[in-house]
């Protein structure tokens, strides 16, 4: 994942563009320790354990099963929050499209770029209104797990409900998390 | 008392605003009439006590089979359809989910449409709202018909001609505050309840004075007592003064602040004992362990003084909430025999599972009762204390957080949510839509943001063991705290229900049907698919000496988030064949309202 410098530097220049006086101090916590994040896990581990492989994945799955840390984060934080317009496990509601199907589309840059600012599709036909997350700790402090947890939905190698077996929480996870919840 | 802006130039009373003794006597007195008359449909659940009954007899057990489609209206807007019209005179007033148009059709002219009234609000409270962006209906009175928008605005509308008379911002929908909730007309006041307990966002009813809505009272759900409008020496919780700083002793620091218990139901009104009857929801976050204490007054059943506000007793079902059991159902009045008595009861069925009956003027709690068999997060409940009798198995406070605890039943769905069931004094029993679903529940740390969603937990739900249907409809003994019939439905019933004097209930179900049963014995007497999936409420009038039947269709709301999809397969995999099935395999979206009638 080669633009996630570009990307965290990009979060940092938004959020000071779209609320103005409306940052605390906490939120700045967050968005640094976003930079860190996706500087150390989110990014380089995956892309050097995919090293080799046809195309880097963002989750790992061990043969009986067993998902990595990072996945089972995303699929925790994702039924936390997302569900509650895109369905249980990504799979779509009355009114929220299916993510299994959109990240079959979306690129990581797209997927994270409306994560944080938000999308609109509001006209007499439809009212779409996706929130912009680029200030809550609960989503971005997990973004890349919660699009780890997304993308193995959509690539058909993590089924519905709860993973039945994950890894335990790593170390530097459990420090990137404490730093960016500010806990 | 919180922030109000004016919002059409009528300058706000400030609290404690002077009684209009003139209005209060004309509203109050016409509501009460225009309620006895089966003709109309004066108030979304029928009348103050909310039986949902209707004495229309002409469709009675015998020829409802011959019901047949008299017209039908779209509404236009595709997402979750609940609530349900009302019939005044010869007007039939429409609403629909965001962007909350309001249609007035005449129905002596063939439902011409009279006035529309569609409120332009601002996009961004759509995805604040928890569950879709339903809207539970208008109020009427004095001449006007009341509007409690999506960014909690609260509007009067001529009746006549849907020009604006007055409105009021009753939250901030930037901070996740939102409205969902139909109005409740009392005496010369509006009420309201507040939605957002996913948001963190302090609960609250306030009353508005018709006239010119300056605010006569606002009670929060947490906090100091005066804030609360509750007297530590008068106000009682199972008969015994609450006393001083009741609310603020049970939360930990300032947590009450962001702590839920919205009033996004029902209310209800007894005239003679001048009190109205809601309950609060969920206290935020979903996660117990960062919230601990009792969370007064969440998950409460909550009386107060229709004047002033002041409650007069209070009653916990859930204390602190572990598995999202809002008390936010209807309050449905009733006077019956319990134990050769005559009693005044207030009847309740609990997200918790529990069908509670209590003393209405006291608070005094009667019976409490398990109305799905599956509830098996506590025992019982225990009728002196009030208290549940948990089972730590599934605590998942007790099992603590990053745990996932395991077939707790219900799911955070509840046994039944908002939609509402009927009473037939005929009968003397309850007709209860219901959910049958069970969950797996992990609390986790989360943060809180003004505006964000505040949950921190993540939920799987799936039908209780074995079984393969995830609804019930049910009639009920409330004096006795006993089931006499259940119909097991494919799909959670999410439809009010309507009892009439023709000896036949009405309920819709999520795929569509608007069915008809014997009131006595609960055997399907008709049944007719409509466009879309059912979670509005039936109602019925009468017009030039024929019944009609009326109903929204428009599948969403809670119910259209997790069953669109399907819900998760049973982790035990015991016989629940084809129980994840998906509602979108039955229905679209759609609002559409189903007018039934009889043939000449």
């Amino acid at each position: 994942m080669g633009g996630i410098a570009v990307h965290s530097i990009r979060f940092l220049a938004l959020e000071t563009e779209t609320v103005p006086g409306t940052l605390m101090l906490s939120d700045w916590r967050c968005l640094i320790a976003i930079a860190a994040i996706f500087g150390a896990s989110g990014g380089a581990s995956h892309a050097q354990e995919a090293a080799g492989a046809e195309e880097e994945k963002p989750y790992h799955i061990a043969e009986d099963g067993t998902v990595d840390w990072p996945t089972f984060s995303g699929f925790r934080r994702y039924n936390s929050v997302c569900h509650t317009c895109h369905g249980p496990d990504g799979a779509g509601s009355s009114f929220g499209p299916a993510l299994v199907d959109s990240l079959k589309r979306l690129s990581y840059e797209q997927f994270t770029d409306i994560v944080v600012n938000g999308k609109a599709e509001v006209n007499t036909a439809t009212q779409k209104k996706m929130p912009a997350f680029g200030l809550d700790p609960n989503v971005m402090c997990y973004l890349d797990d919660i699009y780890a947890y997304l993308k193995a939905r959509s690539d058909g190698v993590v089924g519905r409900g709860r993973p039945a077996k994950h890894a335990d929480k790593p170390p530097e996870a459990a420090e990137a998390e404490a730093a960016c919840m500010g806990q | 008392m919180a922030r109000l802006k004016p919002a059409s130039g009528y300058v706000l009373a400030v609290a404690g605003a002077i009684s209009l003794w003139g209005a209060d006597a004309t509203a109050n007195d016409e509501l009460l009439k225009l309620q006895d008359d089966p003709k109309q449909w004066v108030m979304p659940l029928g009348d103050y006590s909310s039986t949902r009954y209707s004495e229309l007899n002409q469709i009675t057990k015998d020829n409802v089979k011959d019901l047949q489609v008299a017209w039908t209206f779209s509404t236009g807007v595709l997402r979750g359809h609940e609530g349900g019209p009302l019939v005044i005179g010869n007007m039939m007033y429409v609403h629909a989910p965001f962007p909350n148009t309001v249609f007035a059709l005449d129905l002596s002219k063939d439902g011409q449409i009279v006035w529309k009234y569609e409120p332009q609000q601002d996009p961004n409270v759509i995805p604040v709202m928890c569950c879709d962006t339903v809207n539970r209906g208008v109020a009427y009175g004095d001449g006007k018909i009341f509007l409690h928008q999506a960014d909690t605005k609260l509007v009067a509308l001529d009746a006549k001609t849907g020009k604006e008379v007055w409105s009021v911002a009753d939250g901030d929908p930037t901070k996740g505050e939102t409205g969902t909730s139909a109005p409740l007309v009392v005496k010369d006041k509006v009420l309201i309840g507040n939605s957002g307990g996913e948001f963190g966002v302090l609960g609250h009813v306030t009353a508005y004075n018709m006239k010119d809505g300056s605010i006569a009272w606002r009670a929060n759900s947490a906090g100091p007592d005066k804030d609360m409008l509750i007297d530590p020496e008068k106000t009682t919780s199972l008969g015994k003064p609450v006393g001083k700083d009741s609310s603020l002793k049970t939360w930990e620091g300032d947590q009450w602040k962001i702590g839920g218990g919205t009033t996004w139901g029902w209310m209800s009104y007894d005239p003679e004992l001048n009190l109205v009857y809601y309950g609060s929801g969920n206290p935020s976050t979903w996660n117990p362990v960062q919230r601990p204490g009792d969370n007064k007054y969440s998950m409460t059943i909550l009386a107060r003084d229709a004047d002033t506000g002041m409650a007069k007793w209070v009653y916990q079902m859930t204390p602190h909430h572990e598995w999202d059991y809002d008390g936010v159902n209807e309050m449905i009045l009733v006077d019956q025999q319990i134990g050769g008595q005559d009693r005044k009861l207030l009847v309740h069925f609990d997200r918790n599972g529990f069908g509670y009956t209590l003393d209405r003027d006291t608070g005094e709690l009667l019976v409490a009762e398990k109305y799905d068999p599956a509830v098996n997060w506590a025992n019982k409940i225990d009728i002196k204390t009030g208290l549940p009798d948990r089972v730590k198995k599934y605590s998942t406070e007790a099992n603590g957080q990053d745990v996932n605890s395991q077939g707790i039943c219900p799911a955070a769905l509840g046994s039944k949510d908002q939609q509402p069931a009927a009473f037939s004094p005929k009968t003397g029993l309850f007709y209860v839509p219901t959910n049958h679903v069970c969950m797996d529940y992990e609390p986790f740390k989360v943060a809180y943001t003004a505006g964000q969603p505040y949950v921190g937990a993540t939920l799987s739900m799936y039908p209780p063991e074995g079984e393969d249907h995830l609804g019930n409809f049910i009639a009920w003994d409330a004096t006795t705290g006993k089931i006499k019939w259940s119909l097991p439905e494919p799909f959670s019933v999410w439809s009010g229900a309507l009892a009439t004097a023709g000896d036949v209930v009405f309920y819709g179900t999520l795929e569509g049907y608007l069915k008809a049963v014997d009131a006595e014995t609960g055997k399907e007497l008709y049944k007719f698919k409509t466009p879309s999936g059912i979670i509005g409420n039936v109602n019925t009038y009468e017009l030039d000496g024929k019944q009609y039947i009326a109903v929204l269709s428009g599948v969403g709301g809670w119910a259209g988030i997790g069953m669109a999809a399907g819900l998760t397969e049973d982790t035990a995999g015991l016989g629940a064949v084809g129980a994840y099935k998906a509602l979108s395999q039955y229905t679209a979206l759609g609002g559409t309202m189903t007018v039934f009638t009889l043939p000449e």
